[in-house]
Formats: C-alpha cells, structure tokens, sequence
C-alpha cells in the first residue's frame, strides 16, 4: 500500500503554528537564506527543472510563469508577487490547510519567488471567510518582520520585500488570477481580457507573477533539497505530490499529500477508508465545479495533469468528491450549475444567458425525472458556444463536467 | 460594535486601491455598510459616491443593513449538498422563522448562503460568526440555535 508523502505539509502536526521559532528549528527559513545567497537566474533554473506544476487548477510551469515575470523587463520600478489564497473551487480547502498549520512556509516560498522575479511587495489575497488561516498569516507576517526575514535588507542583502494580506469580498471569480488584479487594485471582479498576461502587465501594469498556495509552498523544499530530489517523487509528466481533498460518501474524508500517479482507487479505498458501509460507488467528481465526473472505469489510472486528460477528466484543484450509488447525477449536476449561474459576473450575454438556460435545462430533467433524450447534447451545444465566446474561463467551465457526464453518464439524464 | 463614524482610518492611505480594504474595516467593525459610512469612504479615498457603490454592491460579502447577533452563513456548495444541506437549510429556515437574505426581527439571527467555505470533510457546514458548525443534523441545529425562536 502506498504512504502518504509530506512534503509541503511535512511541519503539519509537528509545530506550533504561531511560533517562528518552532518553525525556524524545524529548518524553516533556510532555504531562503539559500536562495538570497544565489542569483534569481538560478532559482528560476531550478525550478524549472523541478517541473513544478502550478497547483492551483491549471497546471502550469511554474518555472516558466518565473522566468517570463523576471525577463518582462529589467528596468521597471515595479514587479509584484501575488499569492492566490482565495480557495473557492468547491470541495478543496488544501491551502487553508496549509495557511493554518504552517504559515510561515508560504512566507518562505513568496520570499523566494518575490527574490527570484525582483518583486519589492507581494499581496496574498485571502478568502474573507478564512478567518484562522487570516490570523495566523497576520501573526506569521509580524513575527518575520521582526527577524528581518521581511522589510529591508532581508538576510544581510540588497533584496527588500513585504507581504501584505487582503481580503477576498465573497466573489469566487475573483480567485481568476485577471479578476484578482482588479479586485486588488479596488475595482468591481470583473475580468480582464487576456493578452495582456500579467506576466507582462499586470497589477497597476506592473509584471506580476501569480501562484497559489500550495504552488508557493512547495518553493521552499525545492530549493533546500534541489530539483532532483523532487522529480524522483511524481511522475514524469506530473511530478512531486500534491494534497488531495477528499469528501462525500467516504469513511474518512480529509486531505491527503501523496505522490502523483497514484490512482483514485488507492485514494479512495486505502487512504479514506473506502466507501461508508452500504454505500456503492457511482461516481467520482475531480477538481471541483469546474472538473470532472468518472465512474469506477477510471479508478485504477494513475493521476496526473496528462494521464487524467487523456480519460477526459482534470486534476484541477485536487478536489475529490465521492458520490455513492444513492446520489442523483442530474441532481449534483443542477447543484454545479447554479453554482455557476450565482457566480457570473454578467459581464458578456453568452455566459449569462447561457448560466440560466443550463440551469433551465437541467432543472426540467431533475423535475421531470428525465428529460427528453437529447437534453444532455443540447445542454453540451449550449456549453460549448458559450466556451467559445465568454470572455473569461468561468463561462468556459460548464462544458468541462458536461462533457465527462457525456462520456461517462449518459444514460442517467 | 462601534458607530461607524468612530471607525479610525488612519492606518489606510487616500488611494483608490483601499476602497475594498476600507469597506471592509467598517463591515468588520460596525456589522454593516451604512449611507453614511459610504459617503466617508468616498470622501476618504477620493472614489466617486456611485462608484463606491458600485463595487460594494458587486461583491456579495457586503451587507447594507445591520445582521443578527448571531450571522449563519449556510453552506450550499457541491460537497455539503452531496450531504444533505437543502433540507438542513429548510429546518434552519423553519426553526428560526426567517429565510435566505433575511434578519429575524429581534435581531438575534440572519442567514446567508454562501458558497464552499473549505469545511467539506466535514459537511454539511454552517459558519455562526466566526466559527464552523460541523456535521449538521436537524437535532444539532435545535441544538446550536436553541429551542424553537420561530417569531415573524
Ligand atoms: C473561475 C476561476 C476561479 C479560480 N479560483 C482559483 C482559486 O481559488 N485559487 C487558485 O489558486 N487558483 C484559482 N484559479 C486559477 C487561477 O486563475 C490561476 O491559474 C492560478 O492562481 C495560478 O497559480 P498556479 O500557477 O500556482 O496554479 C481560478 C480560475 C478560474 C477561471
Ligand atoms: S464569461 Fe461569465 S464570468 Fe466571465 S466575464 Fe463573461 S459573464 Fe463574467
Ligand atoms: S462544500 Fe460546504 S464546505 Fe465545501
């Protein structure tokens, strides 16, 4: 049976989260003093060759998003780092679970990142509901401070920075790394249209680099035990591990860091405790809202960004729910999609015309017991001209679980 | 809570970029945004009244009138409806006599739904002020909220 790999989590349980000096004799804060000590050209190397991916739902370099903020100019008065803390994705609270219990590894990490793209202020942008994890950053951002590790001149250097915390209002757009700028530079969430990246302009025009959470915290591990040791973990395409959040009609929901390229199945039965007595497994929602539904055909696929497409389905955010056999599909689904339809934004009529009509749909069936046997395609028509002209990937996301229900689930609608 | 004038700014800079910021200092401080409160704001950071509107009525955080001494923010995202939370929402609804959006007359509670709060491990959730409620059955919801307060 295969273990559970802490990694990024490997202080959980083990410090007090409130004490920069449990976490500094924990080993804390010396890859920092490591990384201050090398050129930012050679973090940004080694990161790259740590294939780090993006853990916030997309799956991106994290390397290359570094070396594009770092090259956008070598003259500007201006670079920002900013820590995607807004955790919305339903069904994933990963970075709470890091915020609460280690804050002072996400510090580490943004130390390292603001370093190596020359960024002189970060932000973290927090869910307001968090209210734990906004304490102990608070605490976590004060004590660093004291010890120099933040401010001027961190570590004996010419490198200065500091982090300041804001408050997400209540919008799950606004974890969209473009409707994060306009929310930080104190507008409405509504998005921005891509290009620009904010690589190249992004907060107030500045080239910003935006990472989430569990993304950032990894940094620090990288760094001290180098890429190598880190693409020894994972699989090729996917390496290192990654928290799973899993929840539903399981034994033991909870989060779990494992090493990806584990399959469902090993999630589920060895780790959660496999299905709660009585129950059969009917379906399995990966990454959220904006993921995927399987059946008991793809729990034995190893995870990872590549493999989990390939069955049509994402890794997103790490988010597993569970559904056993007495669990709707119609019923989940409508649940998704007025979780969409509230979070619009409305900005462009595809998208907002296109939430309601879905949830129309949808509903129809859920009231009718079935619908018409061609609701599904025409629900995915909908979807798909909406991913084709909404200005934003949420009116992109529909056509995401639409398509594995298509795939998987058809005969249920 | 304190009168929303009391409400020290010095700590803010006169920049457009503390808008949401300020708002939500006041929201923290005084429960609530207030007509006066918003023509401070506006005045504090230079944004036009309208405008300041216009951002605090887009994010569904800010309230405009006073909440109950006891806020629920009521879970309804996917992994708490896998759970049941429609029907803990409809026996929150009627043991307290108010719905969605609404203050009891007593000011004692307010609802809220909100989406994924991150407590799907243990769902289904409410969030009373600051603090989770975990694993919500009818007999836990007569319990946190007493018995039945049903006056409209
Ligand atoms: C509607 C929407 C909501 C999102 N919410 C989040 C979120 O809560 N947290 C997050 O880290 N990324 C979220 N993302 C992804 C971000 O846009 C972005 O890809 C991510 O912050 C990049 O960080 P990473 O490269 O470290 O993964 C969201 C994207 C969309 C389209
Ligand atoms: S796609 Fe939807 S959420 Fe995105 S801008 Fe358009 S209306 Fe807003
Ligand atoms: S779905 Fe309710 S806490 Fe996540």
């Amino acid at each position: 049976m295969a273990e559970e790999r802490r990694i990024t989590l490997i202080n959980y349980g083990k410090i007090d989260p409130e004490s920069i000096s449990d976490y500094i004799s924990a080993g804390g804060y010396k890859a920092a003093e490591k990384a201050l000590s090398c050129k930012p050209f050679d973090i940004i190397e080694e990161m790259s060759k740590s294939s780090l991916r993006g853990r916030g739902g997309a799956g991106f370099s994290t390397g290359l998003k570094k070396k594009f903020t770092s090259e956008a100019c070598t003259l500007c008065e201006q670079k920002y780092l900013v820590c995607n803390a807004d955790e919305g994705e339903p069904g994933t609270f990963k970075d709470r679970i890091i915020m609460e219990n280690d804050p002072h590894r996400l510090i580490e990490g943004m130390i390292i990142a603001a370093y190596a793209i020359g960024a002189s202020k970060a932000y973290i942008y927090i869910r307001g509901e968090y209210y734990k994890s906004i304490k102990r950053l608070g605490k976590a951002i004060h004590d660093a401070r004291q010890e120099g590790f933040l401010g001027s001149n961190i570590f004996g250097s010419s490198f200065s920075t500091d982090i300041e915390i804001r408050l997400g209002a209540g919008s799950y757009l606004c974890g969209e790394e473009l409707t994060m700028l306009e929310s930080l530079e104190g507008k409405r969430g509504y998005p921005r249209i891509k290009p620009p990246f904010p690589a190249g302009k992004g907060l107030h025009g500045f080239p910003t680099l935006i990472n989430n959470v569990e993304t950032l915290a990894t940094v620090p591990v990288v760094i001290e035990k180098g890429a190598d040791w880190y693409t020894g973990m994972g699989t090729e395409d996917s390496p290192g591990t990654k928290i799973f959040t899993i929840s539903g009609d399981i034994k033991k929901p909870g989060f779990y860091e494992l090493e990806l390229g584990l399959t469902l199945r090993e999630l589920i039965y060895d780790f959660a405790g496999g299905m709660k007595e009585g129950v059969d497994l009917k379906a399995v929602l990966i990454g959220g809202a904006a993921g995927t539904f399987v059946d008991e055909t793809v729990l034995d696929t190893p995870m990872g960004f590549d493999t989990l497409k390939e069955k049509g389905a994402v890794l997103g955010s790490g988010a597993v729910m569970v559904l056993g056999h007495n669990k709707s599909i119609p019923g989940m689904t409508q649940s998704i999609l007025e979780f969409f339809e509230h979070e619009s934004c409305g900005k462009c009529v595809p998208c907002r015309v296109g939430m309601t009509q879905l949830v129309r749909l949808i509903s129809s069936v859920n009231e009718n017991g079935t619908g018409h046997k061609n609701i599904l395609d025409e629900m995915l028509t909908e979807a798909e001209f909406m991913a084709k002209t909404s200005l934003c990937p949420l009116g992109q996301s529909p056509v995401l679980p639409l398509k594995s229900l298509k795939r998987y689930f058809a005969g249920h609608f | 809570m304190i009168e929303a004038k009391e409400i020290d700014f010095s700590l803010y800079e006169r920049n457009p970029g503390e808008l949401i910021p300020l708002l939500q200092l006041v929201q923290r401080e005084s429960g609530f945004l207030s007509d006066e409160s918003m023509k401070r704001i506006a005045r504090f950071t230079g944004v036009p009244l309208s405008k300041v509107y216009g951002v605090a009525t887009f994010y569904s955080q800010f309230r405009f009138k006073p909440k109950g001494e006891k806020h629920i923010m009521m879970c309804r995202g996917t992994a708490c409806h896998v759970k049941g939370a429609p029907r803990i929402q409809q026996e929150i609804e009627n043991h307290l006599g108010i719905k969605e959006g609404e203050t009891s007359d007593d000011m004692k509670f307010s609802l809220e739904n909100v989406a994924c709060i991150g407590a799907c491990s243990l769902a289904p959730v409410v969030m009373v002020n600051e603090d989770v409620e975990a694993k919500l059955s009818p007999e836990r919801i007569k319990k946190l909220f007493g018995k039945s307060e049903k006056k409209k």
